[in-house]
């Protein structure tokens, strides 16, 4: 398999520096151009243009059916763009080698189903795909790459647990490990956090929070929740009807006009005594102290 | 890439030492389930190789095992040769070549398309195999070579249209299961059609054949097999790299640079042609390739599609399921395909009852 070779570099300085490549990382730029996307005959995004910032964390907020998932399923090379291109580092992610997108840029799909009776080291070897050819199977590169993704998620004692015994945080956890293997320096996240508790919400995070770091590895992550959402992105993208309606720092650009504009809910936004961060305090019709505020 | 020694190389790192023993217990994870299959599947060729000892030896003339290896490397009388040359050897040989396609096809219809229900006899393809080659026996007086050739050209054709029927933007594994049961369905009508229309002893020949049998079987059906394997596993083994990742469901897959419809097609391809084959020389042998995989999994957990042990299985199961066919009674000689299915059809119960209970509808 061939590689650019600025891919090949970062591989070996990998190898020698350990974790901290944040300064390689930040080459890898991905972007979407005037991309038109949907499932057959329906249009979902009609054309949207954005550009992920290296080296960040980025989530995308919106209501359900907004075109968040589709809109990371094609900067993941799920889904073909009718129009327009997703870009990696400058070249269509269509026209590259598969294999070679895999080794940049990895995929977390929404809840992941894993085979029957398959180990957790056997799930979170299978990461190391797109480093395995045809007759190079497996490698001590390979064996130090799932030590480390088990290692960073708190895994590692379950190695050889199947995984259909796990509980829905560990599950998830051995999931993210699994792309972890991968070793890319951009990880796309489909609703991560879906399905599990509170504690376990925020550990996922934390997670994701010191693997960018201590890796410098580029996030794009849908969530659900806004509060852990404005706590956790370096960059929000917030969705409507297939459109951005704003981007930039949570403190920047969560308000109570934007969360109307983009959910349609009535709210008032606070700090976050924790975070200094936006925190939004929805206000449905009931359970409210004072109704005219 | 540098693949050498990362772990010394890693000491120096604060956390080096508690990497290197964490990769110290991921390889012994690894080698434990390396020792775990090897192990199994030695045992598996051992059992296939003693019973096709016994196979070779006992018979309406029990031979004395030493006599028998004595005649395989051309020793023995005319009698003897003739009884393990020409009766029983082409038969057991065949009774493993069956097995292994069987096995391996529908191990990897059942890991690709993440179904224990889908293998090659209940998603139509057998029944595609035995439409073609029931209509051109009684219909056309096609017999022999060209009797398989119809059978393996049936099972083709019917994969290939199970495969076009269920294509949405991509094949989803329960789509075409459900697709392919209801084309079996179809084939199934057509076969009895055209039986109900035969001549009663013409028709029971083909029944004879629709029940998967090795009865009468020679060298004339072995050597096709074993060029057709002879193709078909290697390129099976080639199109199984893709099989690691599109376990994990398409959208991980491609994640992980698979060529998702790519790699499924192929793997579809040769698990379609491994069941064609298979059926063109002994007819459609009923749930071998349905119960060899999942056997094969329990005995190698945790090692994904095991399909060296699934192949095994399949031989060691028909092998088995044809010496009893000749044996269990006396004075007949079943169908190997009646056998196979005795084993089968509980297993299937037992898959629905379960899938039943947990709600996954299998």
């Amino acid at each position: 398999m061939e590689r650019t070779p600025d891919v090949a570099t970062y591989r070996e300085d990998d190898e020698r520096h350990g974790p901290v490549v944040a300064e390689h990382t930040a080459e890898h730029t991905l972007e979407a151009r005037d991309v038109r996307l949907g499932y057959g005959e329906r249009e979902i995004v009609p054309g949207l243009s954005v550009a992920v910032p290296p080296g960040k964390i980025t989530v995308i907020v919106g209501p359900n059916a907004c075109g968040k998932s589709t809109l990371l399923r094609a900067m993941a090379r799920l889904l073909a763009p009718s129009a327009g291109a997703v870009l990696l580092d400058g070249r269509s992610i269509q026209e590259m080698p598969t294999k070679e997108v895999a080794s940049v840029l990895g995929i977390l799909p929404q809840s992941p189903t894993a085979p029957e009776g398959i180990t957790v080291s056997d799930l979170v070897g299978r990461g190391r795909y797109p480093h395995q050819g045809w007759f190079r199977r497996w490698s001590a590169e390979d064996d130090e790459a799932v030590a480390r993704a088990l290692l960073s998620t708190d895994v590692l004692e379950l190695a050889d647990r199947p995984v259909d015994e796990l509980s829905g945080g560990q599950r998830q956890r051995v999931w993210i490990a699994m792309a972890l293997a991968q070793r890319t320096d951009i990880l796309l996240l489909d609703e991560p956090t879906t399905f599990l508790d509170a504690s376990h919400q925020l550990d996922v995070l934390d997670l994701l929070t010191d693997l960018n770091r201590e890796r410098g590895v580029t996030m794009v992550a849908v969530l659900h929740d806004l509060n852990l959402a404005c706590r956790y992105a370096d960059h929000m993208i917030a969705m409507r009807a297939g459109r951005i309606v704003a981007e930039g720092r949570p403190v920047d650009i969560v308000t109570e006009e934007l969360v109307n504009e983009v959910f349609g809910m009535r709210c008032s936004v606070i700090e976050d005594p924790a975070s200094a961060t936006p925190m939004v305090v929805p206000l449905g019709r009931h359970h409210i102290k004072d109704p005219a505020a | 890439m540098s693949g050498a020694p990362v772990v010394a190389e890693n000491a120096a790192h604060p956390d080096g030492e508690r990497l290197a023993d964490a990769v110290r217990q991921i390889s012994a994870v690894r080698s434990r389930g390396l020792r775990r299959s090897l192990l199994v599947s030695t045992g598996l060729l051992a059992a296939v190789v003693v019973v096709f000892g016994v196979s070779l030896s006992v018979g309406d003339m029990v031979m004395p095992i030493g006599k028998v290896v004595e005649t395989l490397f051309g020793g023995g009388d005319g009698g003897s040769r003739f009884v393990v040359l020409e009766l029983r050897l082409p038969r057991a040989l065949l009774a493993i070549l069956i097995g292994t396609g069987f096995g391996l096809s529908g191990a990897v219809f059942q890991t690709v398309l993440r179904n224990p229900l889908a293998s090659p006899d209940l998603i139509g393809i057998s029944a595609g195999a035995s439409a073609v080659a029931v209509t051109a026996a009684l219909l056309f007086q096609v017999s022999g070579l060209a009797l398989s050739a119809g059978a393996l050209t049936g099972s083709l054709v019917a994969g290939t249209a199970i495969y076009l029927l269920a294509w949405r933007q991509g094949v989803a594994g329960q789509r075409l299961v459900l697709v392919g049961i209801g084309v079996g369905m179809g084939l199934s009508s057509v076969v009895w059609y055209v039986m109900a229309r035969s001549d009663v002893t013409d028709a029971q020949e083909a029944f004879r054949w629709l029940a998967g049998s090795l009865n009468g079987r020679s060298w004339s059906q072995v050597w096709p097999l074993l060029i057709a394997l002879g193709l078909l596993v290697p390129l099976t083994v080639l199109a199984a790299h893709a099989l690691r990742p599109l376990q994990l469901g398409d959208d991980a897959a491609a994640g992980l640079g698979a060529k998702v419809e790519r790699g499924r097609l192929a793997l579809l391809l040769c698990a379609t042609a491994l069941a064609g084959v298979a059926t063109a020389a002994a007819g459609p042998v009923g749930f071998v390739a349905f119960v060899a995989a999942p056997i094969a999994r329990r005995l190698v957990p945790g090692r994904g599609a095991a399909l060296p042990q699934a192949a095994l299985t399949g031989a060691l199961l028909v092998l088995v399921a044809d010496f009893a066919a000749q044996h269990a009674l006396p004075s007949v000689q079943l169908p190997v395909g009646v056998v196979t299915s005795i084993i089968g059809a509980p297993y299937l119960l037992l898959l629905l009852a379960r899938a039943n209970r947990v709600g996954s509808g299998g």
